[in-house]
């Protein structure tokens, strides 16, 4: 007693891996075919056998945490994140490196260096993973997660219809003190909005510039600082600005 | 934040198959933090919405490194078929052979590497052809056979074991 059919047809079919044609047609045979029967039972005691069997080797609580303070401690050295050669975004790292190393040689005055910090945040910020803490389009998921982060709430609206959509947020630090980073899209490109107490920098910074390669514009509205850093265009910047503040 | 979204819930995936592949559990804790770092690291190379196949496809690769380093043997065992049994078993002997644990999972272990994983991943991780196809690398015709002739296998085995048994209470 043989029957012709191929074997795996009954597997798949067991595994529901059969479009409904086939299975339908498997059906049929199966009707008429008691050795298929008798295997799919086979199957099914054999599957049940294993899931109920607790033979599932989940992570231990020990293995999880070693795990968790390994992706920590991962995120967090900088020295690790240069070392490793990854063929991938080898290019972008060499460029990063040397868009910092060009930083650093510039001359600095307080708001000049405030500048350079910006710019490095930014940088830093388009590294993996490094771009949102908090990663929504919904301004009421973004403004709020702030709370009892930060000393101050920043401003938080999506302008998606604009053409500006809100990527999420994070906290920052730029020159010693803390600050809120919002994240917009523009086409292909990231901006940060930086935004901090006005009363934490001694100097405030007004105006637009450009540095190793991005745009950056800063303004000061009510006793708070906001600063836009991207390689979109400044045009794009006054335009996000006008719907920040208008 | 993302990794931690989209590739750290899969962890206790990443544990199973490497302990599953590794047998003991200490290799596999150490395969699990090489794969999870290495995940990690190449995480900007990650496209689309398959986490957990991406994962266990790193997980899986870093168990085969370990074994041919310092198992070689478990990567030429292939399926014999010789044929012990020559009468099928029925499906209720498969169940209550199916019940008892310890018996299970020495069967299981039993398996050729390849074999072992494809039921790990299918019936254990739940993975479809497809998703197993990703992680082994396997075209998804040489899943389906290694899966069916897996399954046969294990049958053949508890059968086997369990005639063992009963002779030897004789």
């Amino acid at each position: 007693m043989n029957c012709e059919l191929n074997a795996t047809t009954l597997h798949a079919y067991f595994d529901n891996e059969l479009d409904a044609v086939r299975a339908a047609d498997f059906e049929l045979h199966l009707k008429q075919c008691s050795e298929c029967s008798a295997s799919l039972n086979r199957l099914s005691a054999l599957r049940d056998g294993l899931r109920k069997s607790d033979l599932y080797q989940a992570a231990s609580p020990r293995l999880r945490s070693q795990i968790a303070q390994q992706i920590a401690s991962e995120s967090r050295g900088t020295g690790l994140r240069w070392k490793f050669w990854v063929p991938a975004f080898s290019v972008t790292v060499i460029a990063i490196a040397i868009a910092a190393g060009v930083l650093f040689l510039q001359p600095h005055s307080h708001s000049g260096r405030l500048q350079s910090e910006l710019i490095d945040a930014h940088i830093r910020s388009l590294q993996a993973n490094h771009l949102t803490d908090v990663q929504s389009t919904d301004q009421h998921t973004v403004k709020p997660w702030f709370d009892g982060k930060l000393e101050f709430i920043p401003p938080v609206s999506d302008f998606s219809q604009q053409g500006f959509p809100l990527l999420g947020g994070r906290l920052d630090v730029v020159d010693g003190h803390n600050v809120a980073a919002l994240v917009y899209g523009r086409r292909k490109h990231v901006i940060n909005l930086f935004v901090w107490p006005a009363a934490d920098s001694s100097v405030p910074l007004n105006g637009t510039g450009a540095r190793a390669g991005y745009n950056w514009l800063g303004w000061k509205a009510g006793d708070m600082q906001f600063c836009l850093v991207s390689d979109a265009s400044s045009e794009d910047l006054r335009q996000l600005q006008a719907l920040i503040h208008p | 934040m993302r990794f931690e979204q989209l590739v750290l819930p899969h962890l206790d995936a990443a544990s199973n198959l490497a302990r599953w592949l590794l047998r003991t559990p200490a290799d596999a804790e150490d395969a699990v933090q090489e794969a999870m770092l290495r995940a990690y690291r190449f995480f900007q190379t990650f496209r689309g919405t398959e986490a957990r196949a991406w994962l266990l496809q790193i997980v899986r690769n870093t168990c085969y490194t370990w074994i041919e380093k310092r198992m070689p043997a478990e990567l030429m065992t292939e399926f014999n078929e010789e044929l012990h049994t020559t009468s099928s078993p029925t499906p209720e002997f498969i169940a209550i052979q199916a019940n008892n644990r310890k018996q299970l999972s020495r069967a299981l272990e039993l398996l050729p590497l390849r074999a072992r994983e494809v039921v790990v991943l299918r019936e254990l991780e739940e993975c479809s052809y497809k998703e197993i196809s990703t992680v082994t690398g396997m075209p998804i015709g040489t899943v389906m056979s290694t899966l069916s002739r897996a399954r046969e296998r294990l049958a053949r085995i508890l059968t086997e074991s369990s005639a063992r048994e009963a002779s030897s209470e004789l």
